[in-house]
């Protein structure tokens, strides 16, 4: 019944939601939606140069994401401009030099619609070994920052006096989330890297009571949406990211009902 | 070096300067094992950024900071937390470092809100967060307190056994405490050593000596001094510099 190409979709698929429930938390409890988002506009510039330089396009991805925050932190500090502002400036200024550098390599044969938007048919037997051991190298990065990263999360200065270096596990945060776009941008596409970050993740705060909870809610949620988009992807051959973000949006409608119940309890 | 193995954190001429305001400047003191030193001033004296500098809070500070430990209980004055994360006060005990639930528990039931573990952060009242916060600074045995108004929000009978707690919590464990107030009267029972801060270091000394100082009457008034003078009492017992208690 299933072809290759479809349990391998599944197998990465799978990776890619282990890793981005947890990662995901963090994104909403320290605001960084945008954030997520510029770098993952600026992926697009990094797979053009893995095409140009015959490069891994994961590594390729990971390398200028990572570089575009370092400009971002440094922007942050030479500029008076907003911190949306900037991530603006430089989600879409990477977002337009990409698909300007595409445009200029008339030799390759691109499937843009694949990388805004995934593609499950792309997936090989390499990216899903980039896929589970990125991401477990991302999962036990974390669990090694955890402490630190949530207590700063909650409150900075606390944190630091108390010893917890919350400056280092920012910045190796920053290094995650420029590695998990990295690995799920065949999965997932560009523009909805993300969404499949926020949206589980969302849906998972409005069922939880403690942050434990809100994680593993988060994992289950992505794991749901990867699985329904998945199937439905083949059914209707749609592309697989929207096909995983709608159906993710769909447990975030439902986790709504749930939430209104507890609202009524309170009052 | 330090030159006496009691010293927890010393400030040499400590200062901080933002957008070429000096928030504090020039304060020298030192908190020792066992001891309880008290900062006091008007509003926007620098206690808070005192408080803050000896924590190792801001990076680029005039002067020196020798901090001799990382065990480290802090009560902040403000704390603004974030209710995008569900956090109950289980969870947050547990923020800087794991307890097992005994210890959890021992702690809460000292500030008197263990009924509260369960409850979601956000739902707590004023007073009973504070106790929240204090028994959090305490939890993990602390060589190192600073805690900054840590009875605000907190009702009057509340503030006197919280007061006694801290003192006894300093003796128990022997650690030393960094201490901001307003309330004179519930502070200088316990303290061992006053610094009245006015943007730099207006007066410092034992409770008595700070309340006879000029500068101090002038900051806070005659009536002030008097409140102070009130605690004069006899010591039955003197500290030694190791930190050991002597009968007289």
């Amino acid at each position: 019944m299933f072809d290759d190409f479809f349990i391998r979709a599944l197998i990465a698929g799978i990776g890619v939601a282990l890793v981005t429930g947890p990662l995901g938390c963090f994104v909403i409890w320290r605001r960084l939606s945008y954030f997520g988002d510029t770098l993952a506009h600026s992926a697009l510039l990094g797979v053009t140069l893995a095409f140009t330089m015959e490069f891994n396009i994961a590594l390729s991805v990971f390398i200028i994401s990572s570089l575009i925050a370092l400009i971002l932190i440094q922007l942050q500090k030479k500029t008076n401009l907003p911190g949306d502002a900037l991530l603006g400036l430089l989600a879409h200024s990477s977002l337009a030099v990409g698909l300007v550098v595409i445009g200029f390599l008339t030799f390759i044969r691109f499937d843009i619609m694949g990388l805004l938007f995934g593609d499950i048919l792309a997936v090989s037997v390499d990216d899903l070994l980039i896929i589970w051991i990125g991401g477990a190298l991302i999962l036990l990065t974390l669990k090694f920052i955890w402490k630190p990263l949530f207590a700063s999360t909650v409150n900075y200065e606390l944190a630091e006096a108390e010893g917890l270096n919350p400056d280092r596990a920012k910045a190796i945060f920053t290094i995650l989330m420029a590695a998990i776009i990295a690995i799920s941008i065949k999965m997932v596409g560009l523009l909805l890297i993300t969404g499949m970050l926020i949206i589980p993740a969302a849906m998972a705060r409005n069922i939880s009571t403690s942050p434990q909870k809100m994680v593993i809610y988060s994992i289950i949620g992505g794991l749901l949406s990867v699985i329904i988009g998945l199937f439905t992807s083949l059914e209707f051959n749609t592309s697989s990211g929207p096909s995983i973000i709608t159906a993710a949006l769909l447990l975030f409608i439902l986790s709504l009902f749930k939430i209104k119940q507890s609202i009524k309890l309170k009052n | 070096m330090r030159s006496n193995q009691n010293i927890l954190v010393k400030l040499n001429d400590a200062g901080l300067q933002i957008n070429d305001k000096w928030l504090v400047k020039g304060v020298s003191l030192q908190v020792e094992k066992g001891k309880i030193v008290t900062l006091i001033g008007p509003n926007g004296s620098g206690k808070s950024t005192t408080a803050k500098i000896a924590l190792g809070i801001y990076k680029k500070i005039e002067g020196e900071v020798e901090k001799y430990t990382n065990k480290v209980g802090y009560v902040p004055q403000k704390i603004s937390i974030d209710w995008t994360l569900p956090l109950r006060v289980n969870d947050f005990m547990v923020l800087t470092e794991n307890l097992n639930n005994e210890t959890i528990d021992e702690a809460l039931s000292l500030t008197g809100v263990v009924h509260l573990k369960d409850k979601n952060l956000g739902d707590l009242s004023g007073g009973e967060f504070q106790r929240v916060l204090l028994a959090r600074a305490i939890s993990k045995k602390p060589d190192l307190l600073v805690l900054d108004e840590p009875v605000q929000g907190v009702d009057f009978t509340g503030e006197i056994a919280l007061y006694e707690l801290i003192k006894k919590i300093s003796d128990e464990l022997n650690c030393g405490i960094l201490l901001i107030s307003h309330d004179l009267h519930t502070v200088m029972s316990a303290t061992d050593h006053v610094v009245c801060l006015n943007g730099h270091v207006c007066c410092s000394g034992s409770p008595l000596d700070v309340a006879k100082n000029n500068e101090y009457k002038a900051l806070f008034g005659e009536q002030a001094s008097q409140i102070l003078s009130r605690y004069e009492h006899k010591h039955d017992h003197i500290h030694t510099d190791e930190g050991e208690i002597k009968k007289n």
